[in-house]
């Protein structure tokens, strides 16, 4: 313990060899989070029934570091054998736990939320070792929103019969929930938080290339002495999940992906008739009117593209910007670009960090080479990226046009295409022009525009004069090939209740 | 693309919000080794040590010019601080004390702090200590004719105050704390730059809310259109408020990554303050000896 004490408050001594000088600009000397505090396991089980269990076939898969392709970690693969297992322990939980008294299921999420503040420092690490984002990001986002989605579904838990006023509510029964890569633990707590509230028990599947954190909130778990099979965890890859969803024993899928998996499973589950929320694909376009905060709205635009390394489902990934200031907000944007810092994602100092996957970055090189082949003009930051790991320089494309495959297609990487436009009608006709409607976002300095133009796209989120902000209290979902239903708020409840008259 | 007519032009409006958050994360840079090292010499160098009291004396002042030539005699390798800033009447002793240090000698003037006076008399005043020796006046702007309106009158206030200063430089002290909003301190930024500014500066130091980042963020971007605009430098300072190392090594980090590396030096960035010269010299004898000395072992002048 002191040992740890002492490592936190050593001051990095300038070494003799380092004479980098403030004035030139150059990088700033590294500022790495410690990484003592956080223990990752040589190998993690399944979460099943409160234990720790291997996988029946005994299959494990290495999850690696993005940003060193080093391997962190073995886990697991879930087979059918185990989604029967774990939906088993989850049925077996559910007649207890959804007859507990209500404000007993709000107390175990409160203490999960308190234990998960308590050791956030330990979550943000591995979340950033085992997914690439930068260190401030999972400390300063990531972690925090998790804790408070459990704080704020804690306070629901007790109170459903206010949620819905003259309703009698019910829940579901076993929830299977499907989550991504992006923000994996915060993911888990958007799901695992208004099941539980609400009386559901779970059976979680964490995505292939970020288990880690979904299983230190199972170790969370079994410290809160959580009734064994309330919350089972599985890791594996897609056939895990196609299991999970194609159980008959299951009453409710919730999943955050892509489009594409997202119809699969809403093809399986067609035929009978299990409720499901889907949370998918985005192409969010991104609003600067002429009259903008311009220097702000440049700063909204690094968070609506930049933030994750586009790894955002709500990404402000199409920017559409008036002709009159569309030169001053380029040029402004190529300028802000070069002080955006690329690499080690355990640096304080890192801004973007690694891309999540070979296979993520193979796919945002395939659409890039795209959108240089269909005649969009490229800009790249010059900032120096690490030789080892998987990376994209923060991109952005002009002189794009709606029928390309990079305007159209959700690239999930830090690359934004700007196209210009010239009244506010065109603006919003563009914003809507896309398969996706999942978010948006409107930058002037007039109320009635805001309110005009909020109220003409077709997005389940619009921000205005900020991007990318979130809170529990606020529902989250999209339009046409976004998905299904919402998470968050008080809408987040009705999706894990049958109201009943 | 053509550049929009000069009648149609205005200060772009400044969302407070977006403001707040980016300088939130300005904050979370973490400044260690040797760009630490290198970045308080340099924060130590861009001084400007400040006396502004009714009981100021000529030994005062030449005890405070003393620390500005030698902050720290335990490593003669630092830099002296930019300037010494004094009242009128204290300037010639400044002047003979600082004479052949290279720091350089301001003096706040125009009815400083409140502006008050007759636009004669703060003329006189600008004329009065440039011809005692100062080089560079810190003047303030009247604040109520701005908030009122009265745009050009301020505007013709600070061209007065430029032509008077000769070849002295001219900060123009906006008081940003009674300005209230973004909005007006971007246009009173605008304004005080087109009218000859050399320096734009937030505050008196009589007044609370002084310097903050925010508003230091909202008047760098105003200086970074301006010089896109017309390619004309212009500096700025900050002061008030800023008593910590810490708090100056992120002001740097702001001017770095809003400005860039040509303003990172004192002839485009100064911090008006008196309490930080000590904390930056004993963060330097920290980093130098790996632990920290008492206040003692610092001079107080």
């Amino acid at each position: 313990m002191a040992a740890k004490k002492k490592n936190k408050k050593a001051t990095v001594a300038p070494s003799p060899a380092d004479n980098r000088d403030f004035r030139t600009g150059e990088l700033y000397a590294p500022a790495p989070e410690a990484r003592d505090h956080a223990t990752i396991e040589a190998r993690y089980d399944l979460f099943i029934g409160g234990k720790f269990v291997p996988a029946e076939n005994g299959k494990v898969f290495a999850t690696v570091n993005p940003a060193t392709e080093e391997t962190l970690s073995e886990v697991a693969a879930a087979g059918a054998a185990d989604v029967d297992r774990a939906v088993a322990a989850a049925r077996k939980a559910f007649p207890a736990w959804s007859r507990l008294k209500a404000a007993e299921r709000g107390k175990y999420l409160f203490r999960l939320a308190r234990l998960l503040q308590e050791r956030a420092r330990e979550f943000a690490v591995i979340e950033s070792l085992d997914g690439g984002k930068p260190i401030r990001e999972s400390r300063d986002i990531d972690i925090p929103l998790a804790a408070a989605h459990f704080f704020y579904y804690a306070g629901w838990a007790d109170k459903l019969a206010y949620a819905f006023p003259g309703r009698n509510v019910a829940p579901l029964g076993v929830a299977a929930q499907i989550i991504p890569w992006n923000f994996p633990l915060l993911m888990a707590a958007w799901k695992i938080a208004p099941a539980l509230a609400c009386g559901n028990t779970v059976v979680l599947k964490p995505a292939e290339t970020t288990p880690l954190t979904a299983l230190k909130l199972a170790e969370l778990i079994a410290d809160a002495d959580l009734p064994p099979g309330v919350v089972n965890i599985l890791t594996g890859n897609g056939s895990t999940g196609d299991a999970l969803v194609r159980h008959p024993d299951i009453d409710k899928v919730a999943f955050t992906g892509s489009t594409a998996v997202g119809k699969r499973i809403q093809k399986a589950l067609a035929a009978r008739g299990t409720p499901h929320t889907l949370e998918l694909g985005g192409k969010a376009a991104h609003i600067i009117f002429d009259d903008a905060p311009i220097d702000q709205a440049v700063e909204g635009i690094v968070n609506g593209i930049f933030f994750n390394q586009g790894h955002v489902c709500c990404a402000g990934s199409r920017l559409l910007v008036q002709e009159g200031v569309a030169g001053t907000i380029i040029r402004k944007l190529k300028r802000r670009m070069e002080t955006l810092i690329v690499g080690d994602p355990l640096d304080k100092n890192t801004d973007i960090g690694a891309i999540n996957s070979r296979a993520q970055l193979e796919r945002i090189r395939e659409l890039v080479d795209s959108g240089v082949r269909e005649g969009a003009s490229l800009h790249q930051s010059a900032q120096p990226l690490p030789a080892k790991g998987y990376w994209f320089a923060p991109t952005i494309f002009t002189d794009t046009a709606q029928s390309q495959r990079i305007v159209q297609e959700e690239i999930f990487g830090p690359v934004l295409t700007i196209s210009t436009f010239r009244t506010p009608d065109e603006a919003v006709d563009k914003a809507n022009n896309t398969p996706y409607g999942l978010s948006g976002g409107v930058w002037t300095d007039k109320g009635a525009r805001i309110f005009g133009a909020t109220r003409a796209l077709r997005a389940g989120v619009v921000w205005a004069n900020t991007f990318n902000r979130f809170d529990p209290a606020s529902p989250f979902g999209g339009y046409k090939e976004s998905g299904l239903g919402r998470e968050g708020g008080l809408q987040g409840l009705a999706p894990y209740l049958h109201l009943l008259p | 693309m053509k550049p929009v007519p000069r009648y149609l032009q205005h200060s772009p409006p400044v969302d407070a919000v977006g403001i707040t958050e980016r300088v939130a994360r300005f904050k979370t840079r973490s400044i260690k080794a040797a760009t630490k090292v290198s970045g308080l010499k340099l924060a130590l160098s861009m001084l400007d040590l400040t006396t502004l009291e009714g009981k100021d004396s000529p030994g005062k002042v030449r005890q405070l010019c003393r620390k500005a030539i030698t902050p720290d005699p335990a490593d003669p390798s630092l830099p002296h601080v930019g300037a010494v800033c004094v009242y009128p009447t204290m300037v010639a002793t400044a002047h003979k004390a600082l004479k052949g240090s290279g720091v350089h000698l301001a003096s706040v003037a125009t009815s400083f702090p409140s502006g008050l006076g007759t636009l004669a008399a703060r003329l006189e005043e600008i004329r009065y200590a440039v011809g005692e020796g100062a080089d560079e006046i810190d003047m303030v702007i009247s604040r109520g004719r701005f908030l009122a309106g009265e745009f050009n009158y301020v505007f013709d206030e600070i061209a007065a105050c430029k032509e008077a200063c000769g070849t002295a430089h001219l900060k123009v002290i906006l008081e940003t704390g009674e300005l209230h909003t973004y909005d007006n301190v971007r246009r009173a930024s605008d304004l005080a730059m087109e009218a000859g500014a050399d320096f734009i500066k937030t505050s008196t130091g009589k007044m609370a809310p002084a310097a903050t980042p925010e508003v230091t963020l909202v008047m760098l971007q105003a200086i970074q259109d301006y010089h896109e605009r017309t390619g004309r430098m212009i500096g700025m300072k900050p002061a008030g408020g800023i008593r910590d190392a810490k708090t100056a090594l992120s002001y740097l980090v702001m001017v770095r990554e809003v400005l860039g590396p040509d303003w990172l030096n004192p002839d485009w960035f100064r911090f008006g303050a008196s309490t930080l010269a000590n904390d930056i010299l004993m963060q330097l004898a920290k980093q130098r000896t790996g632990h920290y000395a008492s206040p003692d072992y610092f001079s107080n002048d």
